[in-house]
């Protein structure tokens, strides 16, 4: 190995470390509030790029049925809520956000179909369909056992993972893409070429950073969170509702997923199931953290990418088996030195 | 008797079927077979030990890839590589269970995936192992020139290992260690207070699990007569754990009946999915989400903890018969030194709990330690018994020192505790829960429970347990669930699981919250007689009246501190404890 070939992995390691660790942080925030171990986190990887390369082929993409069907259900859920409640009072929010809305995304993302070249348009198009996957998905499958187990709701996360996956192969196809996004610039310092997109993906890593580091730190919304987070029941007494407190991590965790999709498809082909990988080298960054700290996660992320970028060098073959192992020594560390609660569930 | 009736329906069904179904279907049979006994493994990992895997499937592996290597490679015959893939598996599950069971919480889930995970590309990498290409041409199972060659003659070999894997564990559960096994899961605190090593236990179970595991990984390769590293990557380790949670993790039937209905399930969707969609794709792990999503959302122990409750339980139960009883631990005379805290103390933080506590107990008293709300009293229980380590101090019982040792190495001492949060199985019969106290006073362990070999002990223990819930007075609630008891009830049956333990000195806090006056009076009327067998008993109570009328000596506590020792007439005249009781006069 020289210095150029080092050089040229580490950039190569921080490109994709940047993703982890957005990837990371969705998780975090999503364990933090609501304590759902959220395997599915990658399917919005998955489903962004593939919208974004479906749209720039000039189709409408198929995650688009997937977000109005979803709206349906979460409508009919509401109305029947609503209905046993007897009060209407919440019907008219809900019909706007889970039926007008999807169908107002699906008529623009028709739109954008037919100019395969306005790349801003498709960018957004795509972040508003899969953003509100999120909440959706919060509302049918997480907030009816929101007070379950972290292995149940482990498990159901998997269940969600499988039917979303399994939507992607529906729609997509077993075949992956790539987009067209970042123009193919080269920059040159010394012996060392920076590429346009890695510029790109990292720069706005760091503004997306930047703007939860600002969400949580100065809006209410965040600070309701961070409260929820912190402890669940005192926030609910102090006027913080759970399921509001849910289904914005879940936003949160479905836009910064987007955007990982949106950022990583020119660089790297993109199958119906590529997000699963991305997203548990996410949650290895996310665990160095204990699953709780948000700078730790993104450095752990750089580390990881560091190691698979370097392992697949030396030993290519092996570079999973060693990322995958790298977490256990890791785990070990994390759980020693946290004090352990017994959960009481006791049946 | 009902019960009884669908097991042998289920049985006599399960040996007519290859006679009477084509050959696919028992096919089928034998899938579902061979998935029951890996999701055995978890229902003892998962649902009952509370400890879950992502990983089951990577032991599948090592036990047919074993197989696949010494048979094709090495020529060794398939019953010499049965015994070898389990002690490979042995050795491996030991290392990663040493390893990755100290993980608590979600981490446990997220360590298995990373090993399964691991495990699984090793597989697909490795040139000795064919690559992802696998491994074919596995000779088939062989007896005295009798060839297991097709899937009716692997039917019977299958289910036979299957029904007696699910024997063993039954006999298992049934015993000193699975008591303790079923303790691991939300009352592993309460489990090291009575002498259960619960970190090797923990390890026990899941080598246990990976050994059916690997059980089944065998019968595999040599059913299938080829390997390749797909069937045992995560996505096949979570089916096992689908398998445990839809037939519901916690019922040892929840396997076979989860194995059942996800195998069939899985192929009658592929069957008839791209019919209906009329286009190929994944559907059916979208039918098979969906499906696990609903059922979660409607019963969370799943299918068959469910429709259990439909069918009427056996009720007919005799008591244990009198059984030889167990040894005892002689007393100390009564007088002697048994107990002393020297400068003890405990910090959380800025807030002194426990300030330089002393005080001594002499064997066959009952002494009282009373104070206010917030005084430290239960966390002087809680140094004394393992639970919290003291920043200060010594504390010495029966002559020896023991505020550095575990709760376990305390229990040995002979000190047994009770609990004011009621630390009982909920769903576990009050004999049972009596008996896991008599833990240290057993031996026999997990694999002579599960071959039946432990019954004169366990005779002698059930007997035990049965002597001791009797004398508390509950007698005629030995088989009803402790969860189903009042309070009150379950603060006495935490007394006789106490008892079980044959101890010098027994701690009891707050045993008589919750109990009513007659109650109470039985109460103080046993706790007398125990006093009148040399038993010494430390209490912390609220109720005055009760404690003044029973206790030798009292030790009152205020702001983590001694405020005052002497007889219940010397307490009740001291005004430093009326000011801290009533509030200073003015």
């Amino acid at each position: 190995m020289n210095l150029a070939i080092a050089l040229w992995l580490s950039q190569d390691a921080v490109t994709n470390g940047a993703i982890y660790g957005l990837i990371a942080l969705a998780l975090v925030v999503v364990f933090t509030v609501t304590r759902v171990i959220f395997v599915p986190q990658g399917e919005f990887i998955s489903y962004a790029a593939l919208s974004l390369a479906t749209l720039q082929a000039g189709k409408v993409p198929g995650t688009i049925y997937v977000l109005i069907g979803g709206g349906i259900l979460v409508a009919a859920l509401d109305g029947v809520a609503a209905l046993r409640k007897k009060s209407l009072k919440s019907l008219p929010g809900s019909l706007l956000a889970n039926i007008v809305l999807p169908l107002a995304i699906a008529a623009t993302s028709w739109w954008s179909a037919s100019r395969p070249d306005d790349l801003l348009l498709q960018v957004v198009v795509t972040l508003a369909i899969v953003t509100p996957l999120g909440p959706m998905l919060y509302r049918l499958a997480f907030q009816p056992v929101a007070n379950a187990s972290v292995l149940v709701l482990l498990i159901i996360a998997v269940a969600v993972h499988y039917v979303l996956t399994g939507f992607g192969l529906a729609f997509f196809g077993g075949e992956g893409v790539r987009t067209h996004m970042f123009p193919n610039l080269q920059f040159r310092v010394g012996i060392f070429n920076i590429s346009g997109q890695s510029i790109g993906v990292i720069v706005t890593s760091l503004a997306l950073m930047v703007l939860l580091a600002l969400l949580f730190g100065r809006t209410t919304y965040g600070k309701a969170l961070r409260a929820t987070a912190i402890n669940r029941v005192g926030a609910r007494l102090v006027g913080i509702s759970y399921e509001f407190s849910g289904r914005l991590s879940f936003a949160l965790a479905a836009l910064i997923g987007a955007v990982s999709g949106i950022l990583v498809s020119p660089i790297t082909t993109i199958y119906y199931d590529t997000g699963l990988m991305i997203s548990l080298k996410g949650f290895i960054g996310a665990i160095i953290g204990g699953m709780t700290s948000y700078p730790i996660a993104v450095i752990g992320s750089l580390a990881v990418s560091f190691l698979e970028s370097y392992s697949s060098f030396w030993a290519s073959a092996f570079k999973d088996s060693i990322v995958f192992s790298l977490i256990i020594p890791v785990l070990l560390w994390r759980s020693l030195t946290t004090h352990r609660v017994e959960e009481e569930d006791d049946s | 008797m009902m019960r009884r009736a669908l097991m042998l329906t289920v049985l006599a069904l399960l040996a007519v079927a290859p006679l009477i179904l084509p050959e696919f279907q028992v096919t089928l049979l034998n899938y579902i077979g061979l998935a029951s006994i890996v999701t055995l493994g978890l229902v003892l990992l998962t649902g009952i030990g509370g400890l879950t895997s992502f990983g089951q499937a990577a032991f599948v592996g090592l036990g047919a890839y074993t197989t696949a290597v010494l048979t094709t490679q090495y020529g060794v015959s398939p019953w010499l590589t049965l015994p070898a893939g389990l002690a490979l598996t042995f050795v491996v599950a030991l290392c990663l269970g040493f390893i990755t069971l100290r993980l608590s919480g979600h981490y446990l889930p997220l360590g298995t995936i990373a090993w399964g995970i691991a495990i699984y590309f090793l597989f697909g990498n490795l040139d000795m192992l064919g690559k992802y290409s696998g491994l074919a041409e596995i000779p088939p199972l062989r007896v005295l020139g009798w060839t297991f060659g097709d899937s009716r003659a692997f039917y019977y070999l299958i289910w036979a290992v299957t029904l007696l894997a699910l024997l063993a564990m039954r006999n298992l559960l049934d015993s000193r260690s699975g008591r303790a096994i079923r303790a691991l899961r939300s009352r592993s605190l309460m489990a090291e207070n009575f002498g259960v090593d619960t970190a090797r236990l923990k390890i026990v179970i899941f080598v246990y699990a990976a050994l059916l595991a690997a059980t089944s990984g065998w019968f595999y390769a040599h059913f299938l007569r080829f390997v390749s590293p797909q069937p045992f990557g995560l996505n096949s380790s979570i089916d096992y754990q689908f398998m445990a949670v839809i037939g519901g993790s916690s019922e040892l039937w929840g396997a076979v009946i989860g194995a059942a209905l996800l195998t069939l399930l899985q192929e009658w969707l592929k069957d008839l999915l791209p019919k209906v969609m009329e286009q190929s794709g994944n559907f059916e792990i979208i039918a098979f989400g969906l499906l696990v999503i609903a059922l979660l959302h409607r019963t969370r122990d799943g299918l068959v903890p469910y429709f259990a409750r439909l069918i009427p339980a056996d009720t007919l139960r005799l008591r244990p018969a009198e059984a030889p009883p167990l040894p005892q631990r002689a007393q100390p005379r009564a007088g002697e030194p048994l107990l002393q805290l020297k400068g003890v103390s405990k910090r959380f933080g800025a807030m002194a709990a426990v300030k330089d506590l002393s005080f001594e107990m002499r064997a066959g008293e009952i002494l009282g330690l009373i104070g206010p709300n917030g005084a430290g009293k239960s966390t002087v229980f809680n140094l004394m018994t393992g639970v919290l380590a003291a920043d200060d101090g010594e504390i010495h019982f029966g002559g020896e020192r023991i505020d550095d040792r575990t709760g376990r190495e305390i229990a040995r001492c002979g000190l047994a505790r009770t609990y004011q949060h009621v630390h009982l199985l909920q769903s576990m019969s009050v004999l049972e829960n009596a008996a896991i106290g008599a833990y240290l006073r057993g031996r026999e362990g997990v694999w002579s429970a599960s071959l039946r070999l432990d019954r004169a002990e366990e005779a002698r223990l059930r007997c035990e347990a049965a002597n001791q819930v009797e004398w508390i007075g509950l007698g005629g609630r030995l088989f009803d669930a402790a969860g189903t008891l009042p309070l009150g009830s379950q603060r006495m049956v935490e007394i006789a699981r106490a008892l079980c333990a044959d101890p010098l000195l027994l701690l009891l806090d707050e045993p008589a919250a919750g109990q009513r006056y007659q109650e109470k009076q039985a109460l103080a009327q046993l706790l007398r007689a125990l006093r009148q067998r040399g038993v010494s008993i430390l209490l912390v109570e609220h109720d005055m009246e009760f404690v003044m009328g029973l206790v030798d000596r009292i030790v009152v506590m205020n702001f983590g501190e001694k405020l005052a020792e002497g007889s219940p007439r010397e307490i009740q005249t001291n005004p430093a404890v009326v000011e801290a009781y009533l509030g200073s006069a003015v």
